[in-house]
């Protein structure tokens, strides 16, 4: 089903199968209907960034696969195994499916290091000195090693959030989930960001889910966008990102990428005048 | 300004610590102006004491007496009125208030704390006692006395009960709410990396809730305080409560002034423990505060 994704020979695993999957939300007596028989298929090894406009469900699609929420109606599978469907509406949270926050979640009360050697000890796949071995070796990778002792409370934001995808990458996740992960930062953070992204995604080619409002990020990062619909969220268009890897921030004036971002644009636009008109709150 | 000898970055080569550190602080502070403004507050409060009780002799203080009064009787090698700080009795009164209030504050920590962890975390273990907590809690502590001089037996019993009372009512709530101050966030980021219920108990609730809890150690301990000092006045044979009130039937009001500035120093010191131990414990929020700040 993915013959159209850029060939990624190392990526095996990591397919996520979204079918039919409704989500109503019944917060106080009325029922809200999130996520309207949405279906999307993920290729193994692919970065799927998901934009449409403020709540419209992207991250009740993504809260139905970590396990955070139910869902109604549908199936949500990963490399052909049943995350959650009808007869179990939870899927169980586990350290194949990460997720870095919108705000970020790495513990305050933790440095670095200990953060990211966190999953394999309570996992207990590792020893606690291997753990902190390769927490070590990771971070150093990611240009973190001067700073792996230090609290989050104590380093930048776009470090602290470097660390935190380092954090998920350590249990060689199928899938990584990003909710808006560089929503707060300036251009110019955010641009150094997506390289090292880019970068450990080159290494790993672990599968990613990324919601985004940010159009250009979406055609820097992806191979496919998905444009949701207002809610109930549904996947309108799929823009295919056909811009070679690896990028770097030369391609951002590339003739073809302003084509996609307007494409793109115009996409969502449709959508964002609707739910203005809607005039609701969002929901999470 | 760096000059040519000293670059600028050779000046911070090494971060101090420890003593190190204390003394650097102190420098820098005497160039603020908090130190001095310490000082003069409480030399203001003084004077505005000494003028009105022992210079003006203002109506309502004349019975009041004189820091100059108090402090030469604190003071004396042979004191006029039976407590000094050269007496055994004065250091038997602090240490019988002293033991008591860490009795009743490791009781209702160890009990309290665990107590408050355990409600935040399990919705069903609150659901049993949060209405039970929330009835007791409102009770004034005077209300318990004649119950709990019924309850136990001789004089260090009751006392002990009213202030560990006060005490875990304070720090479990404090606990409780500290469990829900933690963000949603990290029970998921928990969770999906592969988190079985002991870990996120041991890793996200007990530090999560931590600054709470020392917040509310701080307002327990003083709690405690008062209860103690309370009780002792009902009930008691030691301690300063009891040398308070014992000087008010014996009408003297030198002892009584004494009793009361030593609970305002020996209140102040255990505060000051509990601080210290909660930022000994809390670094990570300690460092990221003093960034904030810089």
């Amino acid at each position: 089903m993915d013959q159209r994704v850029s060939p990624k020979p190392q990526a095996t695993k990591g397919a996520i199968s979204i079918r039919n999957v409704t989500k109503i939300y019944d917060p106080e007596g009325v029922n809200v209907l999130a996520v309207d028989d949405c279906s999307l298929e993920i290729g193994a090894g692919e970065v799927c960034m998901i934009v449409g406009p403020s709540g419209c469900g992207k991250t009740t699609l993504l809260n139905a696969i970590a396990g955070f929420h139910s869902i109604t109606l549908g199936e949500i599978y990963l490399d052909g195994e049943l995350l959650c469907g009808q007869e179990k509406p939870l899927s169980d949270q586990g350290a194949d499916r990460v997720v870095v926050f919108q705000n970020g979640a790495l513990f305050p009360w933790k440095t670095l290091m200990d953060n990211v050697a966190y999953g394999p000890i309570v996992q207990g796949v590792m020893s606690k000195k291997d753990a902190r071995e390769k927490a070590r070796h990771m971070l150093a990778e990611a240009g973190l090693g001067d700073v792996a002792e230090k609290y989050p409370g104590e380093v930048s934001s776009g470090m602290a959030r470097r660390a935190e995808i380092v954090r998920a990458l350590i249990n060689d996740p199928k899938v990584l989930l990003l909710d808006e992960p560089y929503r707060a930062m300036d251009a110019l953070t955010k641009s150094i960001m997506h390289e090292a992204l880019l970068e450990m995604y080159d290494r790993t080619k672990v599968t990613i889910f990324f919601i985004t409002h940010d159009l250009e990020e979406a055609i820097f990062l992806g191979d496919r966008v998905v444009v949701m619909t207002t809610r109930p969220a549904r996947a309108k268009k799929i823009v295919e990102v056909d811009i070679p890897r690896p990028r770097d921030y030369h391609i951002l004036s590339s003739e073809r990428f302003r084509t996609l971002v307007q494409e793109t644009k115009d996409a969502v636009h449709e959508e964002a005048i609707k739910a203005f008109e809607a005039g609701e709150r969002e929901l999470a | 300004m760096a000059n040519v000898d000293t670059p600028a970055t050779a000046v911070i080569k090494q971060q101090p610590t420890g003593v190190g550190l204390a003394w650097y602080r102190f420098k820098k502070s005497l160039g603020t102006t908090t130190p001095y403004m310490t000082v003069g507050g409480i030399a203001l409060w003084l004077l505005m004491w000494w003028l009105a009780c022992e210079v003006w002799r203002l109506p309502r203080f004349e019975k009041m007496p004189g820091p100059v009064g108090v402090m030469s009787e604190l003071f004396a090698r042979q004191p006029f009125l039976g407590i000094s700080i050269f007496t055994y009795e004065f250091y038997e009164h602090v240490w019988a208030s002293c033991r008591r209030i860490f009795i009743a504050f490791s009781i209702a920590t160890g009990v309290g704390v665990p107590l408050g962890l355990f409600m935040g975390w399990s919705k069903k273990f609150r659901d049993y006692t949060f209405p039970l907590l929330e009835t007791l809690r409102p009770i004034p502590i005077l209300a318990w006395v004649p119950l709990a001089i019924l309850m136990f037996p001789g004089f260090e019993g009751p006392v002990i009960f009213l202030a560990t009372l006060a005490s875990l009512f304070v720090t479990t709530l404090n606990t409780l709410l500290g469990v829900d101050s933690i963000d949603e966030s990290y029970f998921r980021a928990a969770g999906c990396l592969g988190s079985k219920p002991k870990d996120v108990f041991w890793h996200v609730v007990v530090p999560g809730s931590l600054p709470f809890i020392f917040t509310g150690l701080q307002i327990s301990i003083g709690v405690a305080w008062f209860s103690l000092v309370a009780a002792e006045m009902v009930s008691g044979d030691f301690g300063l409560g009891y040398l308070i009130v014992d000087a008010y039937m014996n009408n003297v009001t030198i002892p009584m002034v004494i009793g009361m500035v030593t609970l305002g120093f020996v209140g102040w010191g255990t505060s000051a423990i509990v601080r210290l131990v909660g930022n000994r414990l809390m670094k990570w929020r300690v460092r990221a505060l003093a960034l904030e700040r810089r």
